[in-house]
């Protein structure tokens, strides 16, 4: 498995595309790593980084999906050329990409890993689902995408019979694929401060087990899906 | 020395981090496993974050035989922060951990939750557990306690061997388009640049309530060497980084660094020799 480092790197470019926005970074010395693997970005102004899925990896470059969902992400995105930013990573575990039967299931900024899963895999069948037409255009960096727009559900463009799923996307559509194929390899996220085990932010009960998502996760597969914990009966404790 | 604050380093999954400390402190531990809050667990809010972890960990009998074992591996002197609901669940704690070798120091994580007898319930955890082991005792205190000297001087006559000042502070941020908290359980730890003004006034005032006599961790907010000197100066003997830790790895080596450097540009051969400087008579 790659080995995760901390760098800061030149942004080579920031690209819109769509709705969102390709952040380009240069790679340095930093590895990769699997799709469905992450790093965390340092944001200006911000005590916390934020994860990102590695999106691509051309040459020399590490590239990342960001949606301008927050004040932090838009900080992000109106990073430009030639700026540096701290990056660390790769971190967490990825999709398994050694199946058989691959389709990959996308909804809105869960598309994210999907492009260098894509690539990785030999560009197999996807299909990805979104809000808005402007939302959609993200798709072209997926070939063999076929994509619906809302109200059509991304569920409904699953073919039937086997397959090996790995799926990103809203909790909803996650636990929707699970209702679909059992076996699926879902990509989960919950807020994390650190991306490497410290902070216990990012804690799901899976199987039983509570599971830090950053190091066990963000990939879990299948059954029975992530639930998140119920234990409050107590005053709030820190740390 | 240089530690890190309970809850902000796993030394497990970042042993190089962990060996970079003077000393690692680990995450608290109480009588029983708790699985901990419901999500989400974690908000940035202005000048820091929220934290809602409800004390995540595997009770003291695994703590003690799957991961004790592995942080001893590390050889690095260990801490570790103990937990409970009550005296006697805060000295069984101690009493387990306290018995093992590799361990140097107990850290009592008390949260205080009945302010009005605050002083007299420290004092009452901290003695159950001096009676329960002979290894050092700090008592972290939360800023919120009213009167958080006269808590520290009671700790201290109940057999606290120092302070660790200061737990978080109590913060809630709200979802801006639906104003729901942010939260899993609402209202969480507040850390970050925040607590450092509010922990180097308590570490002032504590210092001053036990006559520098005591040893303190000073702690909250400390990004940099300069940050870490206000708080020796304010009467910490040793420093611990909280949320610095979350995104800057080489925080331990690069603070400890500015600190040497700070302490010389202001005429302190070392920085232990500028504890307490902000008790001194003004120069004017």
């Amino acid at each position: 498995m790659a080995s995760p480092r901390r760098e800061r790197r030149r942004i080579t470019c920031s690209e819109r595309i769509g709705f969102y926005t390709l952040l380009r970074v240069e790679r340095g010395g930093l590895e990769a790593g699997h799709p469905g693997q992450f790093f965390m970005l340092d944001v200006p102004g911000h005590i916390m980084p934020r994860p990102f899925s590695i999106c691509l990896a051309p040459k020399g470059e590490l590239n990342f999906l960001i949606d301008p969902v927050g004040p932090a992400t838009r900080v992000l995105c109106e990073f430009e050329r030639g700026q540096e930013i701290g990056i660390f990573g790769p971190l967490g575990n990825g999709f398994r990409t050694d199946v058989k039967r691959p389709l990959l299931v996308g909804g809105g900024i869960g598309v994210a890993p999907f492009p260098y899963a894509s690539q990785l895999m030999g560009n197999p069948p996807a299909v990805l689902g979104f809000r808005t037409r402007h939302q959609s255009e993200v798709a072209k960096l997926v070939p063999r995408a076929e994509i619906c727009i809302e109200p059509q559900l991304v569920t409904e463009l699953i073919p039937q019979g086997p397959l090996d799923v790995l799926a990103c996307g809203p909790e909803p559509m996650l636990h929707a694929v699970y209702a679909l194929a059992p076996d699926a390899q879902l990509a989960w996220e919950a807020p994390m401060a650190c991306g490497f085990g410290a902070c216990y932010g990012c804690v799901v009960e899976f199987e039983g087990k509570s599971r830090r998502l950053c190091v066990e996760g963000p990939v879990l597969n299948g059954r029975p899906p992530v639930v998140p914990i119920i234990d409050d009966e107590e005053e709030e404790v820190e740390a | 020395m240089i530690l890190n604050a309970s809850g902000c380093l796993d030394a497990l999954t970042a042993p190089k981090v962990a060996r970079s400390l003077d000393a690692y402190v680990a995450k608290t531990v109480t009588p029983e496993p708790r699985l901990g809050n419901s999500q989400p667990r974690l908000a940035e809010t202005d000048f820091g974050m929220l934290n809602s972890i409800g004390l995540q960990n595997p009770g003291i009998e695994r703590f003690r035989s799957e991961v004790l074992p592995r942080l001893e591996e590390l050889e690095i002197p260990l801490w570790i922060s103990v937990g409970g609901s009550d005296a006697a669940e805060y000295a069984r704690v101690c009493e387990r951990v306290g018995e093992r070798e590799s361990v140097s120091a107990l850290e009592l994580n008390l949260s205080c939750p009945n302010v009005d007898s605050a002083a007299a319930a420290a004092a009452e955890i901290v003695s159950a557990c001096r009676a329960a082991t002979g290894k050092p005792l700090y008592a972290k205190l939360s800023p919120l306690l009213p009167d958080i000297a006269e808590v520290a001087v009671s700790v201290i006559e109940a057999g606290a061997n120092g302070l660790s000042l200061v737990n978080s502070l109590r913060g809630l941020a709200l979802d801006n388009w639906t104003l729901e908290p942010r939260l899993g359980r609402a209202v969480g730890g507040y850390s970050g640049a925040a607590l450092r003004p509010v922990a180097l006034a308590v570490v002032f005032l504590c210092y001053e309530a036990t006559k520098g006599k005591v040893p303190i961790v000073g702690m909250g907010g400390v990004q940099n060497g300069k940050q870490a000197l206000d708080l020796i100066a304010a009467g910490a003997s040793d420093v611990a980084l909280g949320s610095i830790l979350f995104s800057d790895l080489e925080a331990p080596e690069r603070v400890r660094a500015e600190l040497h450097e700070e302490a010389r540009a202001r005429g302190f051969e070392r920085p232990e020799m500028a504890r307490g400087a902000a008790h001194r008579p003004r120069s004017d």
